[in-house]
């Protein structure tokens, strides 16, 4: 994948809780455009607290987070404007029950855009087609499988025409066999050139999709490498021993 | 003893205003309760921005929010309705509005009646609107404000509507139990259904029977009231599970 120009650039990021834990230890990190950037590591080592810092889902106690140009982490930034450009796919999928599929896709552009009607409708309707979803436009989340509702988070993020796709562990709470209907959708993002931070379990979307795969214990980026040399020439002890455990 | 319910069928008419009277009291002080509730409850559920004057705001807005759900709590709505009429609705202070809607309801004695009601179910429906907030996921909200909607879209459009509907039933409930509190404003002289039954009580000099034929009515307003909401409790609770 072509890298050109840096996206977000973070910059020495810490993220302390009750003021004693440090969830992020001074973590810098620079993600170009086109970049699938894919975090691994133990639960609790930071990886969910760093993404969702990048859109300010979690404000870090100090640091700097650039998004085009601009440290949206800094005083008086209105964040709203800065995250419509960033989707989130969240690990429960947060669907609005209340609302049809359709509803749940064309909200935000209508709202935040002002898009007309008709063209969010469309513009919902040829991203559901794509997931192969165009005819569940009228149900409700409630009607939908796992990895339907997850399709569906998916597109309506991409209703919002983001620069970079996070995705918090997309596929940790469905069901095996709908895993890979999940994965699939986000490798054709990736091959469309999408920038896209993941993070995952899964090691076989790591080794295959990523550009850079990143290994975080107790809230710092602990080694980054591409994916092959990440996974057949682990440097440090600590990922040796994770490898050692998920593969 | 012996009861004469055929003799206070002359009296029927101020049984049918004092219903009237107690369904539109009722009915208007639990609609202007819960837009209360509601604003109570955003302003105690509202998190102090960055700045020194958010944050006093923030504080002094939940003090006063505070102070209101403590003291209509921890008092009699007896005295409630008696201080909102002689104290509040003075002619030094406020004087009574005067107007009259459907021949029977006059405003100098239903408006104290009504902001008297309202403030004091705002208060209680408030915590339950507040625990109806708090109940929605937050990864609701999350999923919006990532998507770039602002704190109040993702209120007016995300949180609300699902924080409502989990606490309509008790909405409604707070409907019956009006219903029933608002007999106390029959102290101040209000026309309602239990000032009529004293009334009829006075004209016909026998106590039982008035008493009687109200305590039915009241039921008939409370139970079929329950049995509906009991019945929309049950259609909400299916669409969940479609």
């Amino acid at each position: 994948m072509a890298t050109s120009g840096n996206l977000i650039q973070v910059k020495d990021l810490v993220k302390t809780f009750d003021s004693r834990i440090h969830a992020l230890d001074h973590v810098s990190l620079t993600i170009n455009q086109g970049d699938v950037v894919v975090i691994v590591g133990p639960s609790g080592s930071g990886k969910s607290t760093f993404l969702r810092s990048l859109n300010l889902l979690e404000e870090p106690t100090s640091g700097e987070v650039i998004f085009e140009g601009v440290n949206i982490a800094g005083k008086g930034v209105n964040i709203d404007a800065h995250r419509q450009k960033m989707g989130m796919v969240f690990q429960h999928f947060n669907l609005f029950p209340h609302l049809t599929i359709l509803q749940n896709m064309t909200l935000a552009p209508m709202k935040v855009k002002k898009m007309p009607q008709k063209e969010a409708e469309e513009k919902a309707l040829a991203l559901l087609e794509r997931v192969g979803l165009r005819d569940r436009a009228g149900a409700y989340p409630i009607q939908l499988s796992g990895g339907q509702k997850q399709r569906v988070a998916i597109v309506r993020a991409l209703c919002m025409e983001p620069e970079v796709m996070l995705f918090d562990e997309p596929t940790s709470a469905l069901d095996p066999e709908m895993v890979g209907e999940v994965l699939e959708v986000m490798r054709s993002l990736a091959r469309e050139g999408m920038t896209m931070v993941v993070v995952t379990h899964e090691m076989g979307f790591a080794r295959e999709v990523a550009t850079r795969v990143i290994f975080m214990d107790t809230g710092k980026v602990v080694e980054e490498a591409p994916p092959e040399e990440f996974f057949q020439n682990p440097k440090s002890d600590r990922l040796k021993d994770f490898l050692a455990k998920v593969l | 003893m012996e009861l004469h319910f055929e003799k206070m069928l002359q009296y029927a008419p101020y049984f049918e205003k004092g219903v009237i009277y107690t369904i539109v009291l009722s009915a208007c002080s639990v609609a202007i309760g819960f837009a209360l509730a509601l604003m109570v409850a955003l302003i105690r559920l509202s998190k102090p921005g960055r700045s020194t004057l958010s944050k006093a705001v923030n504080k002094a807005l939940h003090l006063i929010t505070g102070l209101y759900i403590e003291v209509v709590r921890g008092t009699p709505m007896l005295v409630q309705v008696m201080i909102v009429n002689y104290v509040v609705f003075n002619p030094a202070l406020i004087p009574k509005p005067k107007f009259t809607l459907f021949g029977i309801i006059t405003g100098d004695l239903f408006v104290p009646a009504l902001v008297a009601i309202s403030l004091n179910s705002g208060a209680y429906v408030a915590e339950i609107v507040r625990g109806g907030i708090q109940g929605v996921d937050y990864g609701q909200t999350e999923a919006c404000r990532s998507l770039g909607m602002s704190k109040f879209q993702n209120m007016w459009y995300i949180v609300l509507p699902q924080g409502i509907k989990n606490i309509l039933p008790a909405i409604a409930n707070e409907f019956v139990t009006i219903i029933k509190e608002s007999s106390v404003c029959s102290v101040i002289g209000v026309q309602e259904l239990m000032k009529n039954a004293q009334m009829v009580q006075g004209a016909s000099f026998m106590p039982a029977e008035p008493l009687l034929i109200a305590a039915g009515l009241y039921l008939c307003m409370t139970i079929p009231t329950s049995k509906i909401i009991a019945y929309f409790e049950r259609r909400m609770r299916r669409g969940d599970q479609r």
